[in-house]
């Protein structure tokens, strides 16, 4: 039933994961173990938020148990173990996306990292409007007849930051519209990017449609006409091998809780000569050189955006994640998520009234898919899902925008991660097909 | 808790019937004050429009809009139903009523003597996701009747 569809890059060397391995793998996710009305829990909601294997549930409690201290700071044994650690973590998970150290910067999510290229934007053109910063700073600052350019299927954490850049700095947001199938109009995009945009920002895999953008022709398009590109990584980077160097980004952002990690921490990737320009977005300790009553001077990247206390155990914790990711190989999970959003979509596809948001089976998505049930809303789908023990997710997952191009308010979305075997799918299949008949749509 | 009693079966009536649904096309009663209100739930998107007419102290009609789950449909289309004839203080009480139960996370019962159908929403009072889908016309009604009255 499913239609196996294997990217190109990936080498065809290594061996598949299938149902036994998962199954294995699920033994490493105490949370996975347990009944939710009476069945065993099939959870399909790791778009949202992923679980937590015991190694990386582990590494927070060895840190709090053995290493706890503030990091960069104390000269005391503890001290120096957590700075280790802290930064060790740092390198495994710049390893992990292709970033230098210096370039891999902690944030609490990719939310917050997406605001603080945006508010360091703005810092920039306030610093350059006063004078002060250098020449290279100037060329990063924004104003009236700038143009700032995003993707019609963006969430709104990749939208909303850059409305408010335009609005503080004078600059115009435009964006690039997609097909009715939620594919990106290249053609459109060309005519919008141009000599007035200053950044593009898109999402390197959508969390509704499951579609992968383009990313060279996108950063083709942005280097033409010598515009900034932000990736939001959030949906690839846990999903499949990124190479932030490869893709040629300037900027890349994505969460530590969507790929095996705890909540509350994220990560920035910058280019190095791009961060160490940028004025910081938060201030305080830690991410100054010297401070005078009357100014400070702030240190390179990353500690330049990494002001005050930082989450050292969701650091640890996140390499743990990480390793545990390489460990299954990050080209395997792939592979089986592909093979796995194949066999949704085909089967969603087969369902009467079911409408399937984004590419068609047969066409590459990542593991997930957003849905439409004639007659039933959203809300009632989960919940009929919930009463099978299946956790998916409802509503506009972030992304009215998309939804209102698509003429729709909410959809329900499983996604998958490497826990799940393809018997879990085809039991949320089952259970879809039901869902018309009990609200007697 | 099992399916069937949160979604119980006047409430997927209800929800296919819409008492009082189509407030554009319906004219308020001449000479009734009349007062309206939009709610939205960010979270779903559910959304409704109500509309209260007060003739003499009585809730002459009330009328609505709305796109959303089955629960938030029905809810909408029991309080139209009820909510026609009864004194403005008699649906204050009502929405009072309906909220307190909806809000114990099952600890108050409905009791149908005061809530009539509405009792039937009991069951998702154990549901905290779905409250504000049971509650979004009756805060919509209550803010209406503010203005009405």
């Amino acid at each position: 039933m499913a239609v196996v569809s294997t990217p190109p890059t990936l080498s065809r060397a290594l061996p598949a994961m299938d149902n036994a391995e998962v199954l294995r793998i699920r033994n490493d996710f105490p949370v996975l173990d347990q009944l939710v009305n009476g069945r065993p829990l099939i959870y399909l909601d790791s778009g949202a938020t992923s679980q937590n294997p015991l190694s990386v549930i582990e590494a927070e409690q060895e840190f709090y148990e053995q290493r706890n201290a503030a990091v960069h700071r104390g000269a005391h044994h503890l001290a120096v173990e957590a700075t280790e650690v802290f930064e060790d973590a740092r390198q495994t998970v710049a390893d992990f996306v292709g970033a230098q150290f210096e370039e891999t910067v902690w944030t609490s999510n990719a939310t917050e990292g997406l605001n603080l290229i945006s508010y360091a934007l703005s810092n920039a053109s306030l610093w350059a409007a006063q004078g002060r910063g250098d020449a290279r700073l100037r060329e990063l600052a924004l104003g009236p007849g700038d143009e700032i350019v995003v993707t019609e299927m963006e969430h709104h954490a990749n939208l909303i930051p850059w409305q408010e850049l335009a609005y503080r700095t004078g600059a115009t947001l435009r964006h690039i519209p997609i097909d009715d199938s939620g594919l990106l109009l290249m053609d459109r995009a060309a005519e919008i990017v141009g000599e007035r945009t200053r950044l593009l920002a898109f999402t390197h895999a959508s969390n509704v449609l499951g579609t992968i953008n383009p990313v060279a022709e996108l950063v083709a398009l942005a280097r033409s006409v010598g515009a900034l590109v932000v990736l939001d990584a959030c949906q690839s980077a846990p999903h499949l091998s990124l190479d932030v160097k490869q893709l040629d980004v300037d900027f890349a952002v994505f969460s530590g809780h969507k790929m095996l990690g705890p909540t509350g921490i994220g990560v920035l990737y910058g280019k190095q000569e791009l961060l160490d320009v940028l004025p910081p977005y938060q201030t305080g300790g830690s991410m100054i050189t010297t401070v005078t009553m009357e100014r400070a001077e702030y240190l390179p990247a990353p500690q330049r955006f990494e002001a005050g206390t930082q989450k050292i155990s969701q650091a640890v914790a996140l390499a743990a994640a990480v390793n545990y990711l390489t460990e299954t190989g990050i080209d395997r999970v792939h592979r089986w998520e592909s093979e796995l959003g194949q066999r949704m979509v085909a089967g969603l596809e087969g369902i009467d009234g079911v409408r399937v948001l984004g590419p068609a089976a047969g066409q590459d998505r990542i593991g997930l898919a957003a849905f439409d049930v004639a007659g039933v809303h959203a809300h009632d789908v989960g919940q009929f899902l919930d009463s099978r023990g299946i956790a998916v997710r409802v509503g506009h997952h972030c992304a009215q925008p998309l939804h209102r191009r698509l003429g729709l308010t909410a959809t329900t979305r499983a996604s998958a991660y490497l826990y799940n075997t393809t018997d879990d799918v085809d039991e949320f299949l089952d259970a879809v097909s039901g869902v018309r008949a009990y609200f007697r749509a | 808790m099992s399916l069937d009693q949160l979604y119980q079966q006047i409430i997927l009536d209800h929800s296919k019937a819409r008492h009082g649904s189509g407030l554009s096309e319906t004219p308020a009663p001449d000479g009734a004050s009349t007062g309206q209100s939009h709610q939205l739930n960010p979270v779903c998107g559910d959304e409704v429009t109500l509309r209260v007419a007060v003739d003499h102290g009585t809730v002459a009609q009330l009328a609505w809009d709305g796109a959303g789950c089955s629960i938030s449909m029905a809810s909408a289309s029991v309080l139209s139903e009820m909510a026609e004839g009864m004194s403005v203080d008699e649906l204050r009480s009502v929405i009072g009523n309906f909220r307190e139960v909806l809000r114990s996370r099952g600890k108050v019962h409905a009791d149908p003597e005061v809530l009539g159908d509405a009792a039937a929403f009991e069951g998702v009072a154990r549901y905290a996701a779905r409250v504000k889908c049971a509650m979004i016309s009756w805060v919509a009604a209550e803010d209406a009747l503010n203005q009405a009255a």
